[in-house]
């Protein structure tokens, strides 16, 4: 016999109102660690994604617009900038280097990007299978678009004008897949990438000597102008159009002066992702702080219900409780009884809510498209858990002290001699 | 030895009951007797250590209870005195064993698993030990209520009222269950009562009708 014994047979002998009870805060509970592991993965997955790029340089429009164009891909771009002027940018003193980005092609949803090499650099990806492309209209795989579709090295892909899947097809450009990238568990995962000289060739009006004759995926025509960091900045190139340029600057100093510059000098925009992100996981805070009140509203629910129930108990076992003192229990004792069960539902109730949580949000992650591309899982512990069991344990004291001073109060003559 | 004296207590100033004096060696049984209102429950408040009386003086073997801290006191009352009341109040949510063994544990004694059987087979309850209250007769929660009561070799085993609510044959049962767990654990036994069959089982009787009381020493 000891105190955990003895409050565990008074919960035991009213099972079903300790488990409404546990269950009720479990989903409180667990609804609070869905925000918290949904907004702190999103959080860490969208800083990260936007980790080395400092700016990125688009057409004028909505800042946020054109950060989750170019660097997450979830939105249509602001449109396009010329690359003459965009190559005045590169130059620019301020510039370390930038990346360009040709956008506005899919194949089955996923999106083709026109870019060099020094974007899946960026991410730290290596080709996993096959070679980088070195010739217009070879194209290399996110992993995640290699093993969904089922696509291998030597496949030919049609690449469809759009984001959406039923974008109209550009039945005569035929692209090679050359090579397939690893896993990084970024966005890289789920793009398609190729020379920005495709995308120019894609969209290229075609001459009558068409540049795909047939099944052959040579493109003599092009053959001899092999692709590499810097030949989408040629001559030849002149009055193209690209989508976006990812900036990293030279010095921290760009950071003031570089977006001032290109807003008001230029008739482009660059939009800082830090700031953007920022500004974007405010606006959505609104939305998780009225989910967040909802969880509170269910946890103090669940602190009445607790409390109510252990008030009643303690009207039924008023005799239990003088019994016990007579038994030479102290009154310390039977205020540790009652407390420890209040702790014991509410602990109970916190460790079902955090495994709950975690069930729903890799459930959530694994159902919806939306999710999958932030890599959303259920199964990290991030470090606000700890103050969950904290907050479950303050709940089962908050709800108990109450009755347990009744229990530390038992007039033990008094109630005896009731009978 | 048990001995009270000069003991008053007055819940309030209307309310005083002058309690008479006792004293009773080791092992001796006395039966208190009186109807409700007599003083009874006082009395045997006072002796179970549960009720401080206003003035006076009480001491089991050499202990000066009322000098004792309220916890001392608590623990005192769960280590040196037996306490079988009239409604038994068993614990409903723990089992027979628990019952018991809750005893000992609440008395701040480690908890002796041989001892609680062997007390529950002494009261011919070893086959109910995992059985809920709810579950026995109510002779069989009486033998539980007074395994309860000795399982910590108490020096004073207190009864209040035990036979109010039985018949004849059960009424003699339960009495010479309280003398043998008594006698057994060399406690003294103090019984009260306003039934008058259980007089004859005792040879010393303090009868609380007189309103001058002058005590009894056995």
């Amino acid at each position: 016999m000891n105190l955990f014994k003895l409050s565990y047979s008074y919960l035991r002998r009213r099972a079903l109102n300790s488990l409404l009870n546990i269950l009720l805060l479990s989903f409180g509970i667990a609804t609070i660690v869905v925000l918290l592991l949904f907004s702190y993965q999103l959080e860490e997955n969208l800083y990260s994604n936007a980790e080395g790029v400092d700016a990125v340089v688009g057409a004028k429009g909505s800042p946020i617009q054109l950060i989750l164009s170019g660097i997450f891909h979830i939105d249509s771009p602001t449109g396009n900038i010329d690359l003459d002027e965009a190559k005045t940018l590169i130059r620019n003193p301020m510039v370390e280097s930038a990346i360009p980005l040709a956008l506005g092609d899919n194949y089955r949803g996923h999106r083709i990007v026109g870019t060099t090499k020094a974007y899946p650099d960026r991410y730290g990806s290596e080709i996993a299978e096959g070679v980088f492309w070195h010739r217009p209209f070879d194209v290399v795989l996110g992993a995640d678009v290699a093993e969904l579709e089922g696509l291998s090295i030597g496949d030919t892909i049609q690449s469809s004008h759009g984001f959406a899947e039923e974008g109209m097809t550009h039945q005569d450009s035929d692209m090679t897949v050359v090579g397939i990238l690893d896993d990084t568990g970024t966005v890289l995962d789920r793009l398609i990438l190729t020379s920005v000289e495709t995308m120019w060739g894609i969209h290229a009006p075609h001459s009558t000597t068409d540049q795909h004759e047939g099944n052959d995926h040579d493109h003599a025509g092009e053959a001899e102008s092999d692709i590499t960091e810097t030949s989408y900045l040629s001559e030849e190139h002149s009055g193209e159009q690209i989508t976006a340029l990812l900036v990293s600057y030279r010095n921290p100093l760009a950071a003031a002066q570089f977006p001032r510059f290109v807003n008001e000098r230029t008739s482009m925009q660059a939009a800082a992702p830090a700031i953007e992100i920022t500004r974007l996981l405010n606006l959505l805070g609104v939305g998780l702080d009225a989910i967040r009140v909802f969880a509170y509203v269910l946890i103090l629910a669940s602190v009445l219900g607790i409390f109510i129930a252990l008030l009643n108990s303690m009207k039924e076992r008023k005799y239990d409780l003088a019994i016990m003192r007579s038994l030479g229990g102290t009154r310390l004792k039977l205020f540790a009884n009652v407390l420890l069960e209040g702790l014991m539902i509410s602990l109970a109730g916190g460790l079902l809510g955090i495994a709950l949580g975690h069930l729903a949000v890799e459930l959530i992650g694994q159902s919806f498209a939306e999710a999958r591309q932030f890599a959303v899982t259920g199964f990290v512990l991030i470090p606000g858990e700890g103050w969950i069991i904290a907050l479950a344990a303050g709940i089962g004291l908050l709800s108990s002290v109450v009755p347990a001073i009744q229990a530390y109060n038992t007039d033990i003559a008094y109630t005896l001699s009731k009978t | 030895m048990i001995s009270l004296q000069n003991c008053v207590h007055s819940y309030n100033r209307e309310t005083v009951v002058n309690l008479p004096d006792i004293q009773l060696e080791s092992g001796g049984n006395l039966l208190v007797t009186g109807l409700s209102g007599s003083g009874k429950s006082t009395l045997l408040h006072i002796l179970a250590g549960i009720l401080n009386p206003t003035q006076g003086a009480y001491q089991i073997n050499g202990t000066d209870v009322l000098s004792l801290s309220e916890s001392g006191r608590d623990r005192f009352r769960g280590t040196h005195i037996g306490i079988v009341y009239q409604q038994m109040h068993l614990i409903q949510s723990l089992t027979v064993a628990d019952n018991i063994r809750i005893a000992r544990y609440m008395a701040g004694l480690k908890g002796d698993q041989q001892r609680v059987k062997d007390v529950c087979k002494t009261l011919d309850i070893g086959n109910k030990l995992n059985s809920y209250p709810d579950e026995l007769s109510q002779g069989q929660k009486q033998r539980v209520a007074i395994a309860r009561a000795v399982v910590n070799d108490p020096v004073l085993l207190l009864a209040d009222e035990p036979t109010s609510s039985l018949d004849d044959l059960r009424s003699e049962n339960v009495i010479s269950l309280l003398k043998e767990s008594a006698a057994i654990s060399g406690a003294s036994l103090i019984v009260s009562t306003h039934d008058s069959r259980v007089k004859k089982h005792f040879e010393n009787v303090l009868d609380l009708e007189g309103t001058e009381q002058n005590g009894v020493a056995v």
